[in-house]
């Protein structure tokens, strides 16, 4: 009985096969891939969103237009100060810019999808209604009107 | 010399390495998908001058500054707003000879609150200095109100919830066949129960 354990005792322990491990690495590397998009913007804001439940998950990426509101960022706080500001691609916009700035999108995209045009509204959990407020307004002047406030799932109550 | 019909073979002991960078590179220039959130439609600027809705059929909710909620000039909790918009909006108070009468509503049929789900609406004030992100939560309980009510509908109309068959016809993956049965029936459940809520700002 003892033997049968003592067999391999004098033999040198074997290798683990390695030739797999590229095809382990690619199937990470594909599902990486596929789950994930490519960061557009680098963020200048704060940028907590804030919890909800009741989401409808935004489908289609070519007709989405994000406007980023929150607080400056600690470096960038010394040039633009620290009330929230909008942030559109990789800059600081004022209130007034945004209607242009929608509408330049809106044209920029294919005749037959603008209609479906969707601001998607990034903000801060911890911004005020004023701004918001404010830059509702600007785009209801330049009629675009479906907005999307996006949000994380989660508990409400986490808000405060 | 060596053999010439055997071909040589290439080193693959360095593909994990490429694979390696590969999948870093994703990891480092990607981010999973956030985009999820509360669809709303703002109202158009200038819209037909607003005919006078009678008291009773609007809910005022009023969130203040320090992200206290007020709801018909009472002090509510986050967690029971949910409950008192569906009770407003299913109360269905108009009598039966009425035209607006609402036959699927199974609320208390209070002829002080809302006549019917089409004629409710919900008004939403809030300060400058609220905080968003109480904003958002309260957004989160009306829509929940309304999913509530419409899928409660759904289910007893065509046994299937109403969120399922919208995140069903949003998506892409549905064939069109599908998407065009589903269509009439979504249109159908969101005619029961209209989502009116309107927006204003108070400094």
């Amino acid at each position: 009985m003892m033997s049968k354990f003592n067999l391999g005792r004098n033999e040198e322990s074997p290798e683990v096969s390695t030739a797999s491990l590229p095809d382990i690495v690619f199937m990470l590397l594909f599902f990486f891939m596929t789950v994930t998009v490519m960061k557009d913007d680098s963020l200048k804001v704060v940028n907590e969103l804030p919890n909800a439940t009741e989401m409808k998950r935004l489908e289609k990426k070519d007709r989405i237009i994000t406007i980023y509101i929150g607080k400056p960022q600690k470096k960038w706080e010394d040039i633009v100060g620290s009330e929230p500001k909008i942030q559109v691609d990789d800059k600081f916009i004022d209130v007034v810019e945004v209607g242009s700035f929608v509408l330049g999108r809106i044209a920029s995209m294919p005749e037959g999808i603008r209609s479906y045009a969707t601001v998607s509204l990034k903000v801060d959990k911890n911004a005020n209604m004023g701004l918001i407020s404010d830059v509702k307004q600007e785009l209801r002047k330049v009629n675009a009107l479906k907005i999307n406030y996006t949000t994380l799932n989660g508990e409400i109550l986490l808000n405060r | 010399m060596t053999n010439r019909d055997e071909v040589p073979k290439v080193n693959a002991g360095s593909m994990a390495d490429i694979a390696f960078l590969l999948l870093i590179f994703f990891l480092v220039t990607t981010s999973i998908e956030t985009d999820a959130g509360l669809a709303r439609m703002l109202p158009a600027i200038n819209p037909k001058p607003p005919l006078p809705i009678p008291e009773k059929n609007i809910l005022p909710i009023l969130i203040n500054g320090e992200g206290a909620l007020l709801v018909d000039d009472e002090q509510v909790d986050l967690a029971d707003l949910r409950k008192l918009t569906i009770a407003f909006l299913d109360n269905g108070g108009a009598s039966q000879e009425d035209p607006r009468y609402c036959d699927y509503c199974r609320g208390e049929r209070d002829s002080k609150s809302s006549d019917s789900p089409a004629e409710a609406v919900v008004s939403l004030l809030s300060n400058r200095e609220t905080s968003y992100g109480t904003y958002i939560s309260v957004q989160n309980e009306l829509v929940g109100a309304y999913n509530d009510l419409r899928n409660r509908e759904a289910q007893r109309l065509y046994k299937r919830l109403y969120t399922d068959m919208e995140k069903a016809y949003r998506s892409p993956e549905t064939p069109v066949s599908v998407k065009e049965d589903l269509k009439p029936k979504i249109k159908h459940i969101q005619d029961l129960f209209p989502l009116n809520l309107s927006e204003a700002e108070r400094n």
